[in-house]
């Protein structure tokens, strides 16, 4: 019992099951899912699907955090990405061409790697810290999505495209899938070769690691651009899932939650150490979070007070000090007097 | 009894998970008197001391200070009590102030405001009756370790301390800033305050202590009054058993004394600032000591002969072959490896296990995209750490909680699984146990006698005779002369060299 109250994850695991519980107060059917035409349907599939976005966003901020930085840019490259898609399949002569839209994907994920060496390189081969260099891409990407589009929403109508966000295959949502994909690829990738522990190594201590013979340099960029992939493919579901590219909406303030996904999930925000199963589990809880808000009837205007009031008790129950406070209170509470 | 005790603490007792930190230990502490703690790494002094701040708190046992129990919740609790420590590696802040580092968290203040002019003003008194003159409005990082462990001191004294512990204050003071330590520490004992003072430097426990307390294992072995335990008696208290290896040491570290081919050779190498242009040949199978005093150039010229700085004049020659060393990746593709005298900021990383701090050279060198198979790595460690004795033998915990000793090992361990020809080690026994320290030097002796060249760099001179073939001095940052370690060679002779220059 104490093994698993002591588990990194405990907390964060047992305040999700607790969300997700109180939604049957409000809606009875919540844990009920059921087959549509082969389709999976459900709340909790709603959950998963609308946390698809913001669980590919934390993974790469997950790795960027662990080399001891900070991608503020993520939110914007979404939009980007989602841009750059939408402008080339509405120029498709044919919106059903398979291959136009994964040439469309295609250039999409292209510039997010651009963008991520950007990110990258001011980082580690120029020196800026990192919270400045990704305010840079973070204010100017929002406007260069903006640019693309010329302000407006770009709408387009493209059944290939919309597989993507919308899609099923296997009566699964496809959007599911490909972040299941991405958690695997990235899990594979950091813990069975040695990326990991070396991300580990250089954000724990630069200077120990120089001298160990680390190339920190390469394993920054990488992370940035593993950030910007991941941002990329985020801003392809979303604009997908809305048949859209709204610069404006896509990816906003996403960054932000991502942070608190990563912090939730047990990696420190001074690097070093990173959980992805973590930050995962983190950014699920934040969708299920917000859809608990709708389910039972917190009025739109206090939304946010709900949230904050949820995270800060996760936050205070993840301290190991307050929680040494409140039971030592509690036992003088009990003592007889 | 006519002495009463400032501090008595009984039956002590604190554990971690799986382990047994401290078992009944007694210690006390009389007003006026220099105690020292000893035993080797792990024994649990550093746990005592932690115990006794309030850092950690104790499964059993109880503290009395002048004779009513106390608890401590944490140090600020422990030194309102009178209880003042200075730690190992420095614990001040290097960005701020000198006097902003004696006076933080007390600063003199009026309606809430800090008053600079007064503070600045006892900074310098205060540093004034140590013998220091030092300009108190510059920070701190500016003067050198010795200095900073001195203004530490100078903030624990000025808490009006009942009960002064110094760990291991001496690590890094060269002969005579140790003397005015010492001088401080009698002036403190005269005022009555009770000193505990943790030490690897026996002559250094035998000039100032006037009581020990010796630990193993984190037991009590006893207490005694210096006079009446005879170094070799208590070195055997200290280990458990006989040491003899090092008295072995002498006769191997020169017999094997046979070198081969050039390893590395320096031409007029240097850097602007650090050292001054230096020739320097290591030789596989030779041992070739760095001795000079605190600041002479001697960590200098080890990071340059690693690339961890970059040279700005001269060349280097590695197996012959001309080679600029840009990072201290090329050195390592080389073959040279190096360890840091700041073990716990460039050598280990404590966050990481014992077994990925050790293939860590290892990996670095094969890049991320060759993984060392699990097995392999686990092959490895388990070798090097059966071999190198570190404890605890678990590789999976992290090496923050390994003691001093045992990181180091852990360091050299990284770097002798990627089979260097030359190993640079700096300081690789400052701050560590009598018994680590003689592994660490067979070690480096029987490397030696392998075909590895040596570098190695330390602050002590006994050391450094005992282990090196050629003794490098240097002098304000300049390779003055080099020693061939015969015979006729001793510590005066190379004192002599570092007090006037080269001889020739």
């Amino acid at each position: 019992m104490t093994a698993l109250t002591r588990h990194r994850l405990f907390w964060p695991a047992a305040v999700l099951v607790v969300l997700l519980v109180s939604n049957v107060f409000f809606a009875p059917r919540f844990f009920s899912i059921t087959v549509h035409d082969g389709h999976l349907y459900g709340s909790l599939i709603d959950v998963l699907r609308s946390s698809t976005p913001l669980v590919l966003v934390a993974l790469g901020m997950t790795v960027v955090i662990a080399t001891g930085g900070i991608d503020l840019s993520v939110g914007s490259v979404m939009a980007i990405a989602g841009a750059v898609a939408c402008l080339m399949i509405g120029d498709l002569p044919n919106q059903d061409s398979v291959g136009g839209v994964l040439l469309a994907v295609a250039a999409a994920i292209g510039l997010a790697v651009v963008l991520g060496l950007w990110n990258g390189v001011l980082v580690s081969v120029i020196g800026i810290q990192p919270i400045i260099a990704t305010l840079i891409l973070m204010v100017a990407g929002r406007g260069i999505a903006q640019l693309l589009t010329s302000g407006q929403i770009i709408n387009v109508s493209s059944p290939p495209f919309r597989v993507i966000g919308a899609g099923y295959f296997l009566a699964l949502p496809v959007s599911v899938l490909i972040v299941a994909a991405v958690v695997a690829i990235a899990v594979v990738l950091t813990r069975r070769s040695a990326l990991g522990v070396l991300v580990e190594a250089v954000g724990a201590s630069p200077t120990a690691s120089r001298l160990a013979g680390i190339r920190a340099r390469g394993l920054t960029i990488m992370a940035y651009v593993f950030a910007a992939v991941c941002a990329a493919v985020a801003g392809l579901i979303f604009s997908s899932n809305v048949a859209s590219a709204d610069s404006n909406a896509a990816g906003n303030l996403i960054e932000l939650d991502a942070i608190l996904a990563v912090v939730i999930g047990g990696t420190a925000l001074t690097g070093g150490r990173f959980s992805l199963a973590g930050s995962v589990l983190g950014a699920v809880l934040i969708s299920a979070l917000d859809i608990t808000t709708y389910t039972i009837g917190i009025p739109a205007e206090t939304t946010l007070l709900f949230k904050a009031v949820v995270v800060v008790v996760l936050c205070l129950s993840q301290s190991a000090a307050f929680r040494a406070v409140v039971l030592r209170r509690r036992r003088t509470a009990g003592a007889p007097a | 009894m006519t002495e009463r005790t400032v501090l008595e603490m009984t039956g002590i007792r604190k554990t971690f998970p799986g382990v047994v930190a401290l078992d009944g230990v007694d210690f006390r502490l009389f007003p006026g008197e220099v105690h020292a703690l000893m035993g080797e790494n792990g024994a649990g002094k550093s746990t005592l001391i932690k115990v006794l701040t309030g850092v950690y708190g104790i499964d059993g046992g109880d503290i009395r200070l002048a004779g009513e129990p106390v608890h401590f919740a944490g140090p600020l609790q422990a030194q309102q009590a009178g209880v003042s420590t200075v730690y190992q590696e420095v614990n001040l802040c290097t960005n701020l102030s000198v006097a902003e580092n004696i006076f933080i968290g007390r600063e003199p203040r009026r309606l809430g405001r800090i008053r600079w002019g007064e503070m600045r003003r006892r900074a310098s008194a205060l540093l004034a009756g140590l013998d220091l003159d030092l300009d108190v409005a510059a920070p701190l990082s500016s003067y050198s370790l010795a200095i900073q462990q001195m203004v530490a001191i100078a903030r624990a004294v000025d808490i009006s301390a009942k009960v002064l512990i110094l760990d291991e204050p001496t690590s890094s003071l060269d002969a005579s800033e140790v003397e005015r330590l010492f001088e401080v520490m009698r002036r403190l004992k005269r005022d009555g305050v009770a000193i505990l003072f943790v030490s690897h430097f026996l002559d250094q426990v035998y000039e100032i202590a006037d009581r020990m307390t010796v630990l193993r294992n984190g037991r009590l072995i006893g207490e005694y009054r210096t006079e009446e335990l005879p170094q070799m008696q208590l070195v055997t208290k200290m280990i458990g058993k006989e040491l003899t290896v090092l008295d072995r040491l002498d006769d191997e570290a020169r017999t094997t004394a046979a070198p081969g081919e050039p390893v590395i050779a320096a031409h007029g190498l240097g850097r602007t600032g650090a050292v001054q242009p230096f020739d320097l040949t290591i030789r596989s199978g030779q041992i070739v000591g760095l001795a000079g005093l605190l600041g002479s150039g001697r960590t200098e010229v080890a990071r340059l002969l690693y690339g961890a700085d970059r040279a700005d004049s001269g060349h280097v020659e590695i197996g012959g072959e001309q080679v600029t060393l840009r990072a201290p990746r090329t050195a390592m593709r080389h073959g040279i490896a190096f360890s840091s005298e700041n073990r716990r900021t460039e050598g280990v990383i404590g966050d990481l296990t014992v077994r990925e701090n050790i293939v860590l050279a290892l990996q670095a060198a094969r890049g991320w995209s060759r993984p060392i198979p699990r097995r392999r790595q686990d092959e490895l460690v388990a070798k090097y750490v059966k071999a190198l004795d570190i404890r605890p033998a678990d590789p999976e915990i992290p090496v923050r909680n390994l003691s001093g000793g045992n990181q180091q090992k852990v360091l050299l361990a990284r770097w002798l699984i990627t089979e260097p020809k030359l190993l640079i080690v700096d300081e690789p026994t400052r701050g560590i146990d009598v018994g680590a320290k003689a592994e660490i030097q067979k070690l480096l002796v029987e490397l030696a006698g392998g075909g590895m060249a040596v570098l190695f760099v330390s602050a002590e001179l006994e050391e450094v005779l005992r282990l090196s073939h050629t003794i490098e001095v240097l002098r304000d940052r300049r390779l003055v002369e080099e020693i061939e370690n015969t015979g006729g060679v001793d510590a005066d002779r190379i004192m002599q060299t570092i007090a006037s220059g080269a001889t020739a």
